[in-house]
């Protein structure tokens, strides 16, 4: 099924019963921040893989840890991280273990970049757009200026910005606009991996639908892997290969795309397709009923248990990660997650 | 009733209906606002036309969700309607009464009976005022003086928005509340003065999907059980569905198509309003594998729009030597659904 599946959805290279070496695989990372109450627990133990090609979505709440995630993945901590721990494989080496110097060489960007969470507002308001997207070759690979504004017009071309847009200012784009050339800023160096956070949450659904339509191509054309945040279950659908839910520090389920919009197994996971709006649906869409759990003060047991529909008594001890043969995996006391499929049909 | 008057724009609008639905609370015609851009903040260069001839009414008991593109004048529209902008031309009448003709007394009673939501949820709430103090203020400028009479609707409303219990909410600041629950304490700021209208500007864009569809769920709870009009700008057409009675959709300060929402959502009759839906993905896996079909270009300057329709620079079904020189007239196929396009314009027999 997995194969048919990773097949039929272009995946390529993750395709096949035996794994190669994925691009990108993690061990426990944790990271942890100290606060004045306690210690936040934003990234709590993440098992994680990108295949070669392949697109990521880790979907999940607003303060679940998805951007705590990619600080942790890229190494971009704050002062006060109390746990920052666990192995992150990158093309078969740890990258955890090599010193700053060496991860901000041969690391950032050029092998992981990186579109942050509203980077499309933090460019710098008075370099003109292709010297901002041309620098990591300059500073990473020591391009000379013309060198790396050319490379930076041929990004542009990618990202289906006209060329002559490389020597205007930030304003005088528009929002979708500037996210296309944060995008090609992340292109630029060739990264074998791209991060995504949140690349479209605060444009219009045309501008949306235009963004992810140029992350379809680039993934075609490039093959490069994506790793995308967002809590945009709709969008996601637009280019996720897996899905990869997150809730306060852990997944709760990784699965098929196919699988995930369809068929998801974790009780989490169900309620959030049904919490999905669609266009033609005559049912409302359903609010999952209270709050996650303070990342200060996790319960032992299951994370999800104090909101969830199918609790059983064993939900007070720290559920299972099962994982099926196809390789998706559900961390949840419940065999199948609760029974049934899902309540929506996904046609 | 199927066509208007033959004049594309400037002319009342016809109320097919007016018989057998409800009152209207507020409406608009012909309304424009134009804000003067001016180069070295002196000489008018132009004006940007951001709300530019618009109408529509809004009747009790009924939500319209307006939604557009980024700049497309939304927020103009609603902060004209709250008497935020004067408009540079056309009405808007609430309850009968055109806001240009208001004094005084007139704004602050309209301010009691027209509520606000903004945009932003964590922009909205003053971060030292806790939440007693956040719902006290609109009652003391509105001359509620008695300290127990405050207390009593404070609670009222935080229990109507489903702050409970209220007491472990009172004496909370903005920054101790998740963004679901600072965005209740806003609608019920909007809501304690007991409005007839709640505007709403993208009331959930900031909040996640899950918390989105709570708020709207309240917003209409509310909005029914008070009998309420309510206008909501979102730019997220995949929810309007069960949350409005009707749609707005707006283009380069117009309004192109405007209808109830199943029909609007079912049979959208403008090539934008279509184009529009087309790029909302329903969550399919098979999304990934092909491009979504949208149309090119980006919307117009509002400064210089284009001649003719709005649209037509991206339009795929472009009538050249029409479309790019006049402006449709609006007209309505069926009842209420009201179109300004020509491809259903009068003549052309499409
Ligand atoms: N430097 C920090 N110190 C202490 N706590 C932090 C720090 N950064 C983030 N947090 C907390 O960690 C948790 C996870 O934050 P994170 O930004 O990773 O969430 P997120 O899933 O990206 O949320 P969103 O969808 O809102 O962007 C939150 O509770 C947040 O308040
Ligand atoms: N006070 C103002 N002075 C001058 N121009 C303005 C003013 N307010 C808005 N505009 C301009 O009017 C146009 C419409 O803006 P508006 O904020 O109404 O759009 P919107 O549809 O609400 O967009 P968004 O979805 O991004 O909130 C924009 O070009 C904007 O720059
Ligand atoms: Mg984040
Ligand atoms: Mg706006």
């Amino acid at each position: 099924m997995k194969t048919a599946e990773a097949i039929e959805h272009g995946t390529g290279t993750t395709a096949g019963g035996v794994a190669e070496e994925p691009l990108l695989r993690t061990e426990g990372l944790r990271l942890h921040y100290r606060a004045e109450r306690g210690v936040v627990r934003a990234v709590d133990g993440i098992d994680l893989s990108i295949g070669r090609g392949e697109a990521v979505v880790v979907l999940g709440e607003s303060g679940c840890g998805k951007s705590s995630l990619t600080k942790a993945l890229l190494r971009m901590l704050p002062r006060n991280v109390a746990t920052y721990s666990g192995s992150v494989w990158f093309e078969g080496r740890n990258i955890m273990s090599l010193d700053d110097e060496t991860f901000r060489r041969e690391v950032r960007w050029v092998g992981i970049s990186m579109v942050m969470q509203a980077a499309m507002n933090a460019l710098n308001p008075v370099v003109r757009v292709g010297e901002q997207v041309a620098e990591p070759l300059r500073v990473h690979r020591g391009w000379s200026n013309a060198r790396a504004l050319e490379r930076a017009a041929e990004m542009f071309d990618l990202v289906g910005l006209p060329s002559d847009f490389l020597s205007r200012y930030p304003f005088e784009l528009s929002g979708g606009m500037r996210q296309r050339a944060v995008l090609a800023m992340a292109l630029v160096a060739e990264p074998k991996l791209v991060i995504l956070d949140e690349p479209t949450s605060a444009l219009d659904v045309l501008t949306q639908a235009n963004i992810m339509n140029v992350l379809k191509g680039i993934k075609a054309r490039l093959g490069t892997s994506f790793l995308l945040i967002t809590h945009d279950v709709a969008t996601s659908s637009e280019i996720a290969n897996r899905v990869a839910l997150m809730y306060a520090g852990q997944f709760v389920e990784i699965a098929s795309a196919a699988r995930f919009f369809s068929a998801p197994s974790h009780p989490y996971s169900r309620l959030l397709m049904a919490s999905v709006p669609r266009l033609h649906d005559p049912r409302p869409p359903i609010h999952i009923p209270g709050q996650p759990p303070n990342l200060l003060d996790l319960p032992v047991g299951c994370r999800f248990a104090s909101r969830c529909p199918s609790r059983l008594a064993a939900c007070g001890d720290p559920p299972p990660v099962r994982r099926d043969a196809a390789g998706n995996v559900s961390r949840c006391w419940l065999e199948d997650g609760g029974g049934g499929s899902v309540a929506r049909d996904p046609r | 009733m199927s066509a208007m008057p033959e004049m594309s724009r400037g002319v009342e609008a016809v109320h097919p209906t007016a018989g057998t639905s409800p009152e209207v609370v507020l409406s608009v015609s012909e309304l424009s606002t134009w804000f003067a851009l001016r180069r070295f903040g002196v000489f008018r260069v132009g004006d940007v036309r951001a709300v530019d001839g618009v109408d529509f009414e809004l009747r009790r008991g009924e939500t319209t969700a307006f939604v557009g593109e980024s700049g497309c004048g939304k927020s103009s529209l609603a902060r004209t309607l709250l008497g935020l902008h004067r408009p540079t031309h056309g009405r808007v009448v609430f309850e009968g009464r055109d806001l240009a003709t208001f004094g005084r007394a007139e704004w602050r009673a309209f301010r009691g009976r027209v509520g606000f939501v903004q945009q932003d949820p964590y922009g909205a709430l003053a971060p030292f005022m806790d939440v007693r103090r956040i719902l006290s203020e609109p009652l003391i400028v509105n001359g509620v003086r008695g300290r127990a009479e405050r207390e009593r609707r404070i609670r009222e409303v935080l229990s109507e928005v489903r702050l409970l219990p209220v007491d472990d909410y009172l004496g909370k600041y903005p920054h101790m509340l998740s963004g679901g629950q600072q965005q209740r304490v806003v609608i019920a700021r909007a809501l304690i003065l007991e409005p007839v209208l709640i505007i709403a500007d993208e009331p959930v864009s900031m909040l996640d999907a899950s918390v989105r569809v709570e708020i709207l769920t309240l917003l209409r709870e509310v909005q029914r059980a008070r009998n309420l009009t309510l206008a909501f700008i979102t730019h997220d057409l995949s929810t309007v569905r069960h949350f409005a009675e009707r749609i707005s959709v707006m283009y380069a300060g117009r309004i192109i198509e405007q209808g109830p929402v199943d029909d609007l959502l079912d049979d959208p009759k403008h090539p934008y309003t279509q184009a529009l839906l087309a790029a909302i993905p329903d969550p399919l896996a098979e999304n990934a594998t092909h491009d979504r079909v949208l149309p090119g270009g980006e919307p117009p300057s509002l400064v210089n729009p284009p001649a003719g329709c709005h649209f037509h620079p991206r339009c795929p079904a472009l009538i050249p030597g029409r479309c790019d020189r006049d402006v449709p007239t609006e007209v309505e196929p069926t009842a209420g659904h009201r179109v300004a396009c020509w491809l259903h314009g009068p003549g052309t027999g499409a």
